[in-house]
């Protein structure tokens, strides 16, 4: 990592780092888009602090770094978020601040901003969404703002990118001049406690790097950083008493027992000050706005629940519907490169290699990019409207029945596109439980890579109008079953006070197709870089299994029959007999033998065993692992389409229920369940969820088994 | 005492006390929801287990629990 940075940081170039920070919903990644238009390099932290991003860019003979802070509302370390982003600022390894502000909601902003004077460094405000604002009647006298503070504002709009230059130059003078004291002003009792502080400071010609009154504030605010640095001086005996007096004259004006809720009353009284002196709102906003009209019918109390259920149902519909035009086309395509490149290998060896192992491996899992295309969209949307928090908002009531907390919603629906950033987005659960829990749950909600299993099942099992209806069935089946999980866990292992739920509904926005865009690019992007490497890896790796070894007896017994076969269709009944014979005999076939008694109650054959076991490194790999299994033998029947035929014609419907039972339940893909491991904070959670879906996946699906065998 | 949670729909309210604990206290004063603050309820989730405030020009979602920790006075 380091070296792509020095590649992008010429040795001439001025560098400065600079801190994003802003509340959740202000149009931070926006705006970070349109300063760093050029893209030179965007890379996540290595580690644990994936959440930071980092943007490199160069203006006007500088070298920007600019670090993107997770969202966070005030330094209150509530969620793991707000302290990745607290830790950063109170670390220090940056020049100065951009406070990314919404102006039309500055009051609220202005709150964060007025913690963030007190870190000691330089400070840019960012006033976007500019142009909403001047929609909305807003009006912000962005100068006597800047004179105010003593911070610049500037206006910005990351949509039509009014302001950006702007922005840079100011931070390009901010990084270049003396700091400035910022000009927070508190009430009367607290600045009198400040100016005893700094005097007594002053006494005593205490040395810091800090002003004196950053100290008194921070002392009073009770930072314990600061609290660190003065404790192991000498003044600290003398300087104790006067802050234990101070901080009771404080409480008792504010007519509180918490120093916090009073600085935070202080804060807002002067945010209150500045808003009336530099916002004028010139249209009064009687009329309800779009977003409230909007709620009122997507958080109904009786239409709310139905309208999300259909919008998921439409999406999967969608998924499959429109999925799989491409499909066909797809699949002749690899039909075509297996061929013709098949056609130019000579060794016989090598071109089953390519064409069987390869090809045909990597086709099988290249062939559902589509549905995954629309389902990492219908995702995006999700999250990017703003009707994710209304889905939290009308399921806690019932989440909460189960264990969960409502904001649980938001990973456990990103579980659906790729448990991974699932994983990682439950960090917005501050309970540690309650994120312990949602993590178990997670894996059932069936990821995107699980996806082409239930297509390939659903396509081979039933008609074309049926297999949407299917597919969410089993979508939401493993939800269900999830939600029972979790009540079980929740009585069992993780008994004990829930977290509260305290969450904003922001404003509904048009989803930036850029950003969307973005999103579900680099997504598809890592799916397909999986299918390249990894799976071609796999592929390769279970071909040569299941090619080896060489049974030459057994060919040349088959070969003289087969010569002596009197009809062309009894020489194809004694190749396809021979294929199957020389699968079995292979290392697969072994693997797949020796497991299959564990498996034989579930009504698996050994190559779905096999199947199953090959999962373990990745979903797709299912799904190539029957691709290669089933095409080896059935290679030489003609009347072989495609794989989904080979599926109806090999597996029964009961071992199939029970086969996708296993799918939906059993352990997470190995880069997941690395994340899982780390997100839970140790290899012991995984052992336990480990045993907790192997035992839940196996008793599940024989029950399933057995219930389809009666119907059937 | 009357609390967020005994509120009609579309009731204003100025919160007269927090009754949180620390940490739950901190997060509402970070959405806005402090002393003085006028809140006004905007819609109830089925069976009330969860309502939707407005505090200046923001929306919370907080659940009935956290709501009767909030003491406000009608305006």
């Amino acid at each position: 990592m380091n070296q792509a940075e020095e590649k992008a940081c010429p040795v001439i170039a001025k560098h400065i780092k600079v801190a994003l920070v802003g509340q959740p919903n202000v149009g931070k990644s926006m705006l970070i888009n349109s300063v760093s238009n050029a893209h030179l390099h965007v890379g996540n932290f290595s580690g644990v602090t994936v959440d930071k991003t980092e943007v490199l860019f160069d203006y006007k003979g500088y070298h920007f770094t600019v670090v993107d802070l997770p969202g966070t509302y005030a330094f209150t370390d509530y969620s793991i978020e707000e302290r990745v982003t607290h830790n950063y600022l109170s670390g220090g390894g940056y020049d100065l601040i951009i406070n990314v502000v919404d102006s039309t909601n500055l009051e609220k902003n202005l709150q964060l901003t007025s913690e963030l004077m007190s870190m000691n460094k330089g400070i840019v405000i960012a006033l976007n969404m500019s142009d909403e604002a001047k929609k909305e009647g807003i009006e912000i006298d962005a100068p006597y703002m800047s004179e105010l503070l003593g911070i610049p504002c500037i206006k910005t709009s990351a949509v039509t990118k009014e302001g950006i230059e702007n922005l840079l130059d100011a931070i390009v003078e901010v990084s270049a001049q003396e700091r400035q004291e910022s000009k927070l002003i508190f009430s009367e009792p607290v600045e009198e406690e400040i100016a005893k502080i700094v005097g007594y400071l002053q006494k005593h010609k205490h040395q810091a790097s800090n002003s004196y009154r950053n100290i008194a504030i921070n002392l009073l605010k009770g930072n314990k950083k600061t609290y660190a640095r003065l404790h192991d001086d000498p003044i600290w005996t003398e300087l104790q008493p006067i802050l234990i007096d101070a901080t009771k004259h404080i409480e008792l004006h504010h007519d509180s027992d918490d120093i916090k809720e009073a600085f935070a009353e202080e804060y807002a009284a002067f945010n209150k000050g500045i808003i009336t002196e530099v916002v004028k709102q010139t249209q009064t906003q009687e009329q309800k706005t779009i977003t409230r009209q909007i709620d009122d019918i997507l958080i109904h109390p009786f239409f709310g629940i139905p309208i999300f259920l259909f919008l998921m149902w439409g999406l999967f519909q969608l998924t499959f519907e429109i999925g799989s035009i491409p499909m066909d086309w797809m699949e002749a395509f690899f039909g075509w490169l297996g061929d013709t490149v098949g056609a130019t290998i000579a060794n016989e060896d090598i071109r089953s290699l390519i064409v069987d192992g390869v090809i045909a491996g990597v086709g099988a899992v290249v062939l559902f990019v589509p549905n995954i295309i629309i389902l990492f969209i219908g995702i995006a949307l999700l999250e990017s409207t703003g009707y994710m928090s209304r889905v939290a908002f009308l399921l806690d009531g019932f989440f909460h029945k189960f264990g969960l907390h409502g904001q649980s919603f938001i990973p456990l629906v990103t579980g659906f596109g790729c448990s991974i950033p699932a994983y990682m987005s439950a960090r917005i659960l501050k309970n540690d439980r309650d994120r312990l829990l949602t993590l178990f749950i997670i894996g059932f909600m069936s990821c995107g890579a699980k996806l082409p299993v239930y297509v390939l099942f659903a396509g081979a099992f039933f008609s074309a109008e049926m297999a949407g209806n299917v597919l969410f069935a089993i979508y939401i089946g493993g939800a269900f079953l999830g939600l029972i999980a979790a009540k079980i866990l929740k009585l069992t292992a993780f008994k004990g006070a829930d977290e509260p739920f305290v969450m904003e509904m922001p404003k509904y926005r048009l989803p930036s197709v850029k950003l969307i865009w973005h999103t579900v690019a680099t997504k598809t992007m890592m799916y397909l870089k999986k299918a390249g490497t990894f799976i071609a890896a796999a592929s390769m790796l279970i071909w040569f299994l299941s090619n080896y070894p060489h049974n030459l007896e057994l060919k040349e017994e088959f070969e003289t029959k087969i010569e002596l076969a009197s009809t062309q269709e009894k020489k194809n009944e004694l190749k396809n007999e021979l294929a199957v014979l020389h699968l079995e005999q292979s290392y697969l076939g072994s693997i797949g033998k020796f497991s299959e008694p564990m498996f034989e109650p579930l009504g698996f054959d050994w190559r779905m065993s096999v199947a199953l076991q090959t999962g373990l490194a990745a979903k797709e790999v299912v799904v190539s692992t029957l691709g290669v299994l089933y095409a080896l033998g059935d290679e030489v029947d003609e009347e072989s389409g495609s794989l989904v035929d080979a599926i109806s014609k090999n597996i029964s419907f009961a071992s199939a229920v029970a086969f996708i039972v296993v799918i939906m339940i059993y352990l997470p893909c190995l880069a997941a369940s690395i994340v899982f491991t780390r997100e839970a904070g140790g290899i012991k959670y995984f052992f336990y969820l480990f045993t907790f879906t192997s035992i839940a996946a196996y008793s599940l699906a024989f029950v399933a088994y057995n219930i389809a065998l009666l119907f059937s | 005492m009357k609390t967020l949670n005994d509120c009609e729909k579309n009731q204003k309210v100025r919160v007269v006390k927090l009754h949180a604990q620390k940490d739950l206290k901190q997060r509402l004063i970070s959405f806005g929801i402090m002393k003085e603050a006028v809140l006004e309820v905007m819609e109830y989730a089925p069976a009330k287990s969860t309502i939707e405030v407005r505090v200046g020009k923001m929306s919370i979602a907080l659940r009935a629990r956290e709501a009767k920790l909030i003491e406000v006075e009608s305006i």
